[in-house]
């Protein structure tokens, strides 16, 4: 059964209308979308713990950064296949998630930002001590043989525009559907009852720090997911994309869409990545520029642009 | 449910929606803010991705004045093939995401017939797979040995700077014979110290000298103090690559634990760049030797092109701005954009480039070039350039801080700092 239904059919036209793009959309803004449907993802991984269970960390760029690695490193080093990679990328990033999530949720709120930084942090140093492995700041750029795969008797190759499209699309899909069941079902609410008051859950009889822990591998897994895809698909891994930057761009992604709406990462991801783009070529000073609209956004819109909707007009759109 | 839903602070329904669909347009639509709808064959578009902003900003600052100036000289001379010559800049951040994102812009949007510019070996690294993808010549103006090593594919090019092989190399055995054997290297703990590192102990071996210590420190530090007992006694030389903001405090402690029975010490000017040699800071440096590729202070012997090269892009004898003394160039490193640029406009006439149609035999020809004599198109001086590797060879200078200023005591010939090809991209296809 769907709870939600109207947010179910929204979510279908979006992914219909995201498709329709590719038709529609100049070369160039067919790339961007790549990019932006990929760094949603990583976004929706950051929403899930921050909008829906109420958490603020600071560290999530170790998230990415590990689906990154553990993808990318087992390509260059043991040319495992792509979806091969994929995958493990994917189970390391839950893995690490779980294991971070043990140890920083035994913290809260202003603690628990400074513990997941401080473990960011060193994530992040250690993929510059280990930089013989890692290929440190410099990074590794992925051998040709791992620019392509086979699927279901196709060969499919990433440096084929519309194939990259394509591909982050059905994945961003693919979790934008996972989390809509996860959030809008009863672990979703969960995790509500858990942001709103915490106490009171734990007296109805729920185990609020395996609520949290839950929520948090699921953060940190979706997180590492768009990291191994960003690393499959752009053929490049450095330890730039583990640094504290990309912990801040999860959250202005986030903030600038609206915590705790499902399309707020990606609405947030799309504003943020266009108005850089578009004002990084009209003046050196766009980040200043960014960050006025931020301070605005936050002063006027706090709960973000479809969080502001969703208060003001449609209380489904969550 | 109110019309203003907006709290009644005059925002109606109807406006909001105006504003993010006309905010939407703005932002979702090429060609609406800037030249991006260019027609092939009126110009030749050259995308210029540069450090704007970001650890690498001093540097891209400097490149983009001298790649300004060099355009100028470009077009007043004509062109390239009798079209006008145009430079797209785009900010980077000096980041490897933003590095790749406007590689994409200059290829699906501007429609550039080339890319050149980047010197951060991240963003580098990052940005070169994307350009072989979308089939854009990628000229570099870096020094990491990742292209020379067969790292990268056909359409990367780095046919004015050296790399850091090349450079270490090259002036391993001046230092073994005028400064010492024992070497204790101090370097970032990040890649680019490793680079030496590593290039630093096979060069100093192959001297039969040693490296005695080496010690790495952490890129978040800034303060060395518990670093310099480290320093073994019987070091003849100390050889740093200190790169960032803490570089100053690097050379003041450095000062305050040697004090004045010092050990010869040598240095890439990597770590002071657009810093103000002159400077009660840096007054422990005096006597002390540095790598440049360029020489910051106008020599005594200085060359036509050299002062030709400071003149147009603007910069005294002292390689600082003309209208700002203040303002220190990279003089060391931005050489190379100029170069660069003249060294795509040569292949591009060899090849009668008229659009981005024959951008491949533009890249033979690049490919089939052996080098550039030293001139106004090339102040820095002669180069041989590896069409199989893609990557130039050249002079390098070994300067001596003489009363603040740089003055050069050696000057390697291009056959000192050649070594055997690692990789023959002429084998791949485009």
């Amino acid at each position: 059964m769907i709870h939600n239904g109207r947010l179910f059919a929204l979510i279908l036209a979006t992914i219909a209308v995201l498709f329709a793009l590719q038709f529609a959309l100049s070369d160039y803004l067919v790339l961007a979308a790549t990019r932006i449907l990929i760094m949603a993802v990583f976004a929706m991984g950051y929403n899930m713990l921050m909008g829906y269970a109420g958490l603020l960390s600071l560290g999530h760029a170790m998230f990415f950064g590990a689906g990154l690695y553990a993808a990318g490193l087992s390509s260059y080093y043991w040319g495992s296949s792509l979806p091969v990679s994929f995958l493990i990328g994917i189970l390391a990033s839950a893995a690490f998630s779980f294991v971070i999530g043990l140890l920083a949720l035994r913290t809260t709120g202003v603690s628990f930002m400074i513990v997941t930084l401080m473990f960011a942090q060193a994530a992040y140093l250690a993929t510059l001590y280990f930089s013989r492995i890692t290929g440190g700041d410099q990074g590794l750029t992925l051998p040709t043989d791992a620019r392509s795969f086979s699927l279901l008797g196709h060969q499919m190759d990433m440096t084929s525009d519309p194939v990259r499209f394509n591909l982050a699309l059905a994945i961003f899909a693919l979790v934008l559907v996972f989390m809509f069941f996860v959030t809008q079902g009863p672990l979703g609410r969960l995790f509500a009852a858990v942001r709103e008051n915490e106490p009171r859950t734990r007296m109805l009889g729920f185990d609020t720090y395996r609520v949290r822990l839950a929520a948090f591998t699921i953060s940190g897994t979706v997180s590492g997911l768009a990291g191994a895809l960003y690393g499959l698909v752009f053929g490049y891994i450095g330890s730039a994309f583990a640094g504290f930057h990309y912990s801040i761009e999860a959250l202005l992604f986030t903030l600038v869409g609206g915590p705790g709406t499902l399309l707020g990462p990606l609405l947030g991801t799309t504003v943020m990545t266009m108005l850089i783009d578009r004002l990084s070529g009209l003046t050196t000073a766009y980040l200043m520029i960014v960050g006025v609209i931020l301070i605005l956004v936050n002063r006027w819109f706090p709960k973000g642009i479809l969080g502001t909707i969703r208060e003001r007009a449609l209380p489904w759109l969550k | 449910m109110s019309k203003e839903f907006f709290g009644g602070r005059g925002v109606t329904r109807r406006r909001l929606l105006q504003g993010i669909t006309s905010g939407g347009a703005v932002l979702a639509a090429p060609g609406l803010i800037r030249g991006a709808q260019a027609q092939a064959g009126d110009a030749i578009r050259l995308g210029a991705p540069f450090h704007r902003t970001g650890i690498g900003a001093s540097y891209g600052r400097w490149y983009e004045r001298t790649a300004m100036a060099a355009l100028k000289v470009i077009n007043d001379q004509g062109g390239i093939n009798g079209l006008p010559v145009e430079i797209i800049v785009e900010d980077d951040g000096t980041d490897p995401k933003r590095g790749v994102e406007v590689m994409e812009k200059f290829a699906a949007e501007y429609k550039v017939d080339a890319v050149f510019g980047h010197l951060f070996s991240h963003v580098v690294a990052a940005t070169a797979p994307r350009a072989g993808e979308l089939k854009m010549p990628y000229f570099l103006c870096s020094e990491a040995h990742t292209l020379a090593s067969g790292a990268f594919n056909r359409y990367c090019f780095q046919p004015s700077i050296t790399d850091v092989k090349s450079q270490v190399s090259s002036m391993a055995p001046w230092i073994a014979s005028n400064l010492g054997k024992k070497v204790t290297l101090i370097y970032p703990d990040f890649n680019f110290g490793y680079d030496h590192r590593d290039n630093m102990t096979a060069a100093i071996q192959a001297q039969g000298g040693q490296v005695v210590a080496d010690i790495a420190i952490p890129p978040t530090e800034t303060s060395f103090t518990r670093y310099m007992p480290r320093i073994p006694f019987n070091t003849d030389v100390i050889y740093h690559v200190m790169v960032g903001p803490a570089v100053l405090t690097f050379v003041k402690e450095l000062g305050e634990h040697l004090g004045s029975k010092r050990p010869e010490i040598f240095g890439f000017i990597d770590s002071l760049e657009a810093v103000d040699m002159d400077i009660p800071q840096l007054e422990f440096l005096e006597g002390t030797y540095f790598w440049e590729a360029m020489p910051r202070y106008a020599q005594a012997d200085q060359s036509a092109a050299d002062r030709d090269f400071r003149a147009a892009v603007g910069v005294d004898g002292n390689g600082a701005s003309l209208s700002d003394p203040k303002d220190v160039a990279t003089y060391a490193h931005m050489f190379s954009v100029w170069e660069t640029l003249f060294a795509i406009k040569q292949a591009m006439e060899m090849a009668d480039y008229r659009g981005p149609g024959q951008k491949i035999a533009m890249m033979e020809a690049m490919e089939s070039i052996a080098g550039f004599r030293e001139g106004t198109e090339f102040p820095q001086g002669d180069k041989l350039f590896n069409g199989k590797t893609h990557q130039a060879f050249g002079h390098q200078n070994i300067s001596q801080v003489t009363d603040g200023r740089l003055e050069v005591v050696h000057r390697t010939s291009i056959e000192d700092t050649l070594y055997p090809d690692e990789c023959d991209y002429t084998q791949m296809s485009f």
